[in-house]
């Protein structure tokens, strides 16, 4: 019991628990990348990814699960931590203290991380649940054109675009951060850890920011593309029915 | 002799006790012709000579060895703790690093769990705090031991002595965002838990010393490395890492160092 408090009432263990849980988070946005980096090979194999992971409950709910409980205890842990230090320096310097080498990126991951929850919520709402009609009509299924619709509206794209520059910024601290927070720390590693993280960070930022430009630039989601998306579905349609007319 | 002395804009918090609003006074009247080979503290010296001179309450700020050794010195200028020059206690920062003419404000370092008690001095008692939970090793005494009669590698000899290498000074505290000392705590947890006479006390060690310092306000560290940046010993922020890895083990353990 009273290791469990060391890990969440100490300042050193809520730190462990928001890095560990920025860790779940970092790995899930490079697999997330992964899998979106698929419409540049085709709809068909963009869609049929999609419809594979509808199509697997335990890998879709088990990620949703991790995905969510990690959120809540980065966020609930960050809050309280906030607090803590808001209050370690209840009287503030009259005149300013300098920052000598603190990074922008981690000066402002108190904001990037409440936008990033923010835009997390637009995003579920605009592609899963319930899915709008950003740019043409929702296709539960039709993942391609959805992204393709969504991204070819101009501001859509502008939040997705502005949105990943605050999560590759969120990132970019936070790869490093974490890692010095659980103790992953040797003189032999240290200049390769810092590489890495960066190398990731920018890797998730730079790739989801080019889908929307991929799909402004007309880089991919031609009108011959959009057609064999949706024929897919219209194939499959008629196929249904001719099958459920044989049933008859 | 123009080039060996200097005018200053200087400003001072000046604040009567802990209950006091405090404020910063224009002391640029006394601190014309300062000596460039003056240290700050001297600068402070003769500032408070000519307060005296006019009535005035000299201004309070702690020192002692002043020769940078100590830990006892310590105030944020120009919104730097210690001063801007790196690796340099408030005592060893010379006036000759100022130019002539240039606007200093002088502030006691700030952090909840450094209540001002006067002017530049604050009451840091709460550092003792820590290393009283847990900053020693038990052993029996008696005779002296032999020399070397515990080995111990040079490596971690040598990191071990990095760590000692603390003051005590607070400035990390003074630096950080969030007025956390975990540089200064990792550093007192580092220097007994990396040699072989700390390990039988490690992780009850390394959870006292934490609910200590939680205890009494600090911050959290959320590693900006300000703390490493403005420490005159030159700490690395390595030894909170370690201090972490050390703060997870400890929550797997029992009272004992038992993995639970």
């Amino acid at each position: 019991m009273q290791a469990v408090l060391t890990l969440t009432r100490s300042t050193v263990g809520q730190k462990v628990v928001v890095a560990v849980t920025g860790v779940i988070l970092f790995g899930f946005v490079i697999g997330h990348l992964a899998g979106n980096l698929l419409l540049f090979v085709g709809p068909e194999a963009f869609n049929a990814y999609a419809a594979g992971i509808k199509g697997n409950p335990p890998l879709l709910w088990g990620t949703r699960v991790t995905l969510l409980v990690s959120v809540v205890l980065h966020v609930t842990f960050t809050m309280q931590l906030a607090r803590r230090n808001a209050t370690a320096r209840a009287r503030g310097y009259q005149k300013p203290r300098k920052d000598q080498i603190t990074t922008y990126a981690a000066r402002t991951m108190i904001l990037s991380g409440p936008l990033l929850f923010a835009y997390i919520l637009f995003h579920i709402a605009h592609f899963t649940a319930p899915g709008l009609d950003l740019g043409g009509t929702f296709h539960p299924e039709n993942v391609y054109a959805n992204v393709v619709n969504g991204f070819r509206t101009w501001w859509v794209s502008a939040i997705y675009i502005f949105a990943n520059f605050l999560l590759g910024l969120h990132l970019f601290h936070g790869g490093w951060s974490a890692a010095q927070s659980i103790g992953a720390q040797s003189p032999k590693y240290d200049a390769l850890k810092k590489q890495v993280a960066v190398g990731l960070a920018v890797f998730v930022s730079a790739g989801n920011i080019f889908i929307p430009i991929a799909v402004l630039t007309q880089l991919i989601g031609s009108a011959d593309q959009l057609a064999r998306a949706q024929a897919a579905f219209e194939t499959e349609a008629v196929t249904e029915a001719a099958t459920g007319a044989e049933e008859e | 002799m123009s080039d060996d002395t200097i005018d200053l804009r200087l400003h001072v918090w000046r604040q009567r006790g802990p209950g006091d609003e405090g404020r910063f006074a224009d002391y640029s009247k006394y601190a014309k012709r300062i000596s460039t080979h003056a240290s700050f503290l001297e600068m402070l010296d003769v500032v408070n000579e000519r307060l005296a001179a006019d009535g005035e309450r000299p201004i309070a700020f702690d020192h002692d060895c002043r020769e940078g050794i100590c830990g006892m010195c310590g105030a944020v200028i120009n919104g730097v703790p210690h001063g801007h020059r790196t690796l340099t206690t408030t005592c060893q920062l010379h006036m000759r690093e100022f130019q002539n003419g240039a606007e200093v404000f002088v502030e006691p370092f700030r952090a909840t769990a450094f209540p001002v008690i006067e002017d530049l001095m604050v009451d840091r008692s709460s550092f003792d705090t820590i290393v009283q939970a847990g900053g020693y090793v038990s052993v029996r005494t008696g005779a002296a031991p032999d020399a070397n009669e515990i080995p111990v590698p040079k490596q971690i000899a040598d990191r071990a002595m990095d760590a000692a290498a603390c003051i005590g000074c607070g400035a990390c505290v003074a630096a950080c965002p969030n007025a956390s000392a975990s540089l200064f705590l990792s550093a007192k947890l580092a220097h007994l838990n990396l040699l072989p006479q700390g390990q039988p006390e490690r992780y009850r060690r390394t959870r006292a010393m934490l609910a200590a310092h939680d205890d009494a306000g600090f911050g959290g560290c959320t590693n900006h490395r300000e703390c490493e940046a403005a420490c005159p010993k030159g700490i690395s922020t390595d030894f909170i890492a370690r201090m972490n890895r050390d703060v997870i083990v400890a929550s797997l353990t029992d009272k004992d160092g038992n993995l639970i």
